[in-house]
């Protein structure tokens, strides 16, 4: 039998190629960015596969600029034996790279349009490049809010960018903590309660949405509330992607690769399997 | 053109495939089961042994007619050979601070499988189709299926199909496509004959070499009707139509706690499933910092995989058993333009439970 | 605490917690209220104390609080304008579990409990109407407590 060869993708498929290391930055207790040599474009929301020589390889969302195609931003929260290793790389190290891989949050759809991003805790990575796309290209986009929830101020991912985004982005941004110690004077309580704040008009904005299924889950049921139709509602989800090319078969929701079909969905799309259990 | 060969021919088939430089894997008696094995010689192919397979259950007896190819499906397909159960994808070594990867070449060794059931054909053509047709493709795989023959024999010898259901999955007991050759075996009385037809040019060169007869509308109209008998007497059944939609609108049916009741996750089913594609990837590491990455079968029935920070998504038998039974007759639809369940039974011989999937998707059927 | 000049009727009308309210139990409500302004950083209650008012807020945030060892209070949740703050005057025995701190200056309305109290002992109906919409406020303050304590965010993107 001969097969065709569509596309010569191998490095992708097979290999991780070595990506030399820039610099490492602590952004909270349990969260470094990575910055690595430039591997050209790629897609707001789209994940790299990165590899740890003998540890593993787990899946990583890109964090920088979609425009800044001379670096490659990773944020890693050390949680497990892989991101414990990739956090503790240091600069002048190589970290593997494969990628980028999946579906990108829809900057060409929102265009001309109030944009409404609703995320909590290291959610706030993938989305990151769609808000620097944002501000790179202003005057594409209506009013644009940010809602930002985190478990506790320090947690909070980004923060000393938060101002630039509000002046020099004209994003609103709002945050919320769910407890807060001492001298926070920012809210308490969880990110769906910022929907009825926003001043992106929620009723025909396009809603991007990161975090873990529950908060997800009630986001959503925050935005229909205040008329959001779901049609606008862009979700990114989680499953066990190993491959990153649709072949191993770990990360299915439904009909749906995650990797390949993902990780950013039209919630439509998903809501007949997002919405059941177990699935 | 279809020709006409006795047994003697069949074995010079197979050597005439080694003289060419294939590893020829044909079925053979081992561990008290007829499987695919490589190696094979003309004598090693189980003449007169058949089996018997019900849920739960697997036998083999002898039926006293010599027949090759007198037996249903295999405990495994030879799937292996084209998708190893464990396989380095590539090694990687330290070089200071960054590593240098070592990507082993594709195999090229030339496999011609014989005896390959139209099930199992069929299912390897679906696998194309997940490896091959997406995306991206798979180039260890790709590289095995280049070099890959196959000599189908279709289903012509046993009426009571025990526990396959092909002929409702539209994938067989006759071979289809995918083949190179296909062969029918006839046993009416004293005669003993295949019925054999080329489907690829390599199939026909190969055929070309064998001594045969061009066949004759008897022996044609012998082959069609033996196959048409076992497509017709076959018990178990599926009906397909719809069934994606049925299957994607099932998930809260009461049968799937009724079934996973049942279900031991014992992964056994997608162990023999031919179509079955979920690998598991894993890296290790040495102290002299070369590190591998090998790629083996998984089982969506395991806790593992389903894994996400914080828990597994699917964690009871339930919930694995419906994801496994979805996908196969349901999803796999969308997702590759195809029904991922081709009907050869064998994750219902091989149900340590008996769970027979048939049987589930027809309670499912009559509860919608 | 200072009072302002704002009519009470004015801000009672205007609040969202009194939409759709009956005029006529508006009006009877009014002689409860008092305008009522918080500066920055000033207490509005303390846990223990005695639970005499509800406050509707207009302006300004309140942190729900629990006082906690070296002076760092631990901050539960944030009253925002548009919604009440407090339903201890209502409960037995009428003292404040939490602390409540205005995080911005505030300003609103305090209905003054034992007021209240005595008005719907004699009018259920009146009574009904202001514990349907307490109970609003107390499923959407328990329902964001709940997320709160499933710790949402935890769960990162490994």
């Amino acid at each position: 039998m001969t097969i065709a060869t569509k596309q010569n993708l191998e490095s992708i498929v097979g290999a991780p190629r070595p990506a030399k290391i820039l610099s490492v930055d602590r952004n909270t207790d349990d969260v470094w960015t990575l910055r690595l040599e430039g591997q050209g474009a790629f897609g707001p929301g789209q994940f790299n596969m990165l590899y740890v020589l003998g540890v593993g390889e787990v899946p990583i969302s890109i964090s920088g600029s979609p425009g800044k195609t001379d670096e490659l931003l990773h944020t890693v929260r050390g949680v497990g034996g892989v991101t414990n290793a990739i956090t503790s790389l240091k600069a002048g190290q190589s970290v593997g790279v494969r990628g980028p891989f999946g579906t990108s949050w829809p900057m060409a759809a929102a265009k001309g349009r109030d944009v409404v991003i609703v995320t909590g805790g290291i959610g706030l990575a993938p989305l990151r490049p769609a808000i620097y796309h944002i501000i790179e290209n202003r005057a594409d986009y209506g009013k644009v809010s940010l809602l930002y929830g985190a478990r506790t101020p320090k947690e909070m991912l980004y923060a000393d960018e938060f101002d630039s985004w509000r002046e020099t982005g004209d994003i609103e941004v709002l945050t919320t903590v769910d407890a807060a110690i001492g001298a926070w004077d920012g809210d308490v309580g969880v990110v769906t309660t910022l929907i009825p704040r926003a001043s992106a008009d929620i009723s025909d904005a396009v809603a991007m949405i990161c975090g873990p299924e529950v908060m997800t889950r009630f986001t959503v049921a925050g935005l229909a509330e205040r008329n959001q139709s779901k049609d606008n509602i862009y979700v990114s989800l989680e499953r066990n992607m190993k491959c990153g090319t649709a072949h191993c078969g770990h990360c299915q929701l439904g009909p749906k690769f995650v990797c390949k079909d993902g990780p950013v969905f039209k919630f439509t799309d998903v809501a007949h399997w997002f919405e059941k259990r177990e699935v | 053109m279809s020709t006409v060969m006795d047994v003697q021919a069949v074995y010079t088939l197979i050597d005439s495939l080694k003289s060419d430089g294939y590893e020829v894997v044909g079925p053979r008696l081992r561990d008290k089961a007829l499987g695919y094995v490589a190696g094979t010689n003309g004598s090693d192919l189980p003449a007169g042994l058949g089996d018997d397979q019900s849920p739960g259950n697997y036998r083999t007896r002898d039926r006293g007619d010599g027949a090759l190819f007198g037996f249903r499906s295999s405990p495994q397909s030879w799937r292996r050979w084209i998708f190893p159960p464990n396989a380095e994808v590539w090694s990687a070594r330290r070089d200071n601070d960054s590593f240098v990867v070592d990507t082993s070449a594709p195999d090229s060794m030339k496999v011609a499988v014989i005896g390959a059931r139209a099930c199992d054909v069929a299912a390897l053509t679906i696998q194309d189709k997940v490896f091959l047709d997406g995306q991206f493709q798979d180039p260890a795989y790709k590289a095995r299926r280049e070099n890959l023959l196959i000599v189908a024999v279709n289903c012509s010898l046993d009426a009571d199909s025990n526990t396959c259901f092909c002929a409702s999955m539209g994938t067989g007991p006759r071979v289809q496509a995918g083949h190179d050759i296909a062969l029918t075996e006839i046993i009416e009385g004293d005669k003993h004959y295949f019925v054999a037809d080329a489907q690829t040019d390599e199939g026909s060169r190969i055929l070309e070499g064998i001594s045969g007869a061009p066949a004759g509308t008897d022996e044609v109209a012998a082959a069609d009707s033996a196959i048409s008998n076992v497509a017709d007497s076959m018990g178990r059944k599926v009906d397909a139509d719809g069934l994606p939609e049925l299957m994607n609108e099932s998930y809260e049916s009461p049968r799937w706690t009724v079934v996973g009741e049942r279900c031991l996750s014992c992964t056994s089913c997608t162990m023999v499933c031919p179509t079955c594609f979920c690998t598991n990837i894993e890296d290790s590491g040495d102290l002299n910092g070369v590190a591998t990455r090998t790629r083996s079968w998984d089982s969506c029935f395991t806790l593992r995989h389903s894994h996400i920070h914080g828990g597994a998504i699917r964690n009871t038998n339930k919930a694995r058993y419906r994801q496994w039974a979805i996908h196969k007759m349901g999803t796999w639809q969308e997702q590759f333009g195809t029904s991922g369940c081709v009907g050869c039974g064998r994750c219902i011989t091989w149900c340590p439970s008996g769970i027979d999937i048939t049987e589930e998707v027809t309670a499912i059927r009559e509860e919608a | 605490m200072t009072q302002t000049q704002g009519s009470v009727a004015e801000l009672l009308k205007n609040h969202p917690f009194f939409e759709d309210f009956a005029e006529k139990y508006r009006e009877s409500l009014l002689e409860c209220g008092r305008p009522v302004s918080f500066k920055k950083g000033e207490e509005v209650f303390l846990t223990g104390e005695q639970a005499n008012d509800f406050f509707l807020i207009n302006k300004g945030r309140v942190a729900i609080q629990v006082p906690a060892s070296g002076g760092n209070p631990i901050s539960i949740q944030t009253v925002r304008p548009g919604s009440v703050l407090g339903w201890s005057w209502l409960i037995p025995p009428h003292i404040w579990r939490f602390d409540a701190t205005a995080l911005d200056d505030v300003e609103g309305v305090a209905m003054d409990g034992r007021c209240l109290r005595g008005k719907v002992e004699v009018d259920h109906e009146l009574a009904y109407e202001l514990l349907q919409r307490f109970t609003r406020v107390m499923a959407d303050r328990l329902e964001n407590t709940r997320i709160q304590l499933l710790d949402i965010y935890g769960r990162g993107n490994e």
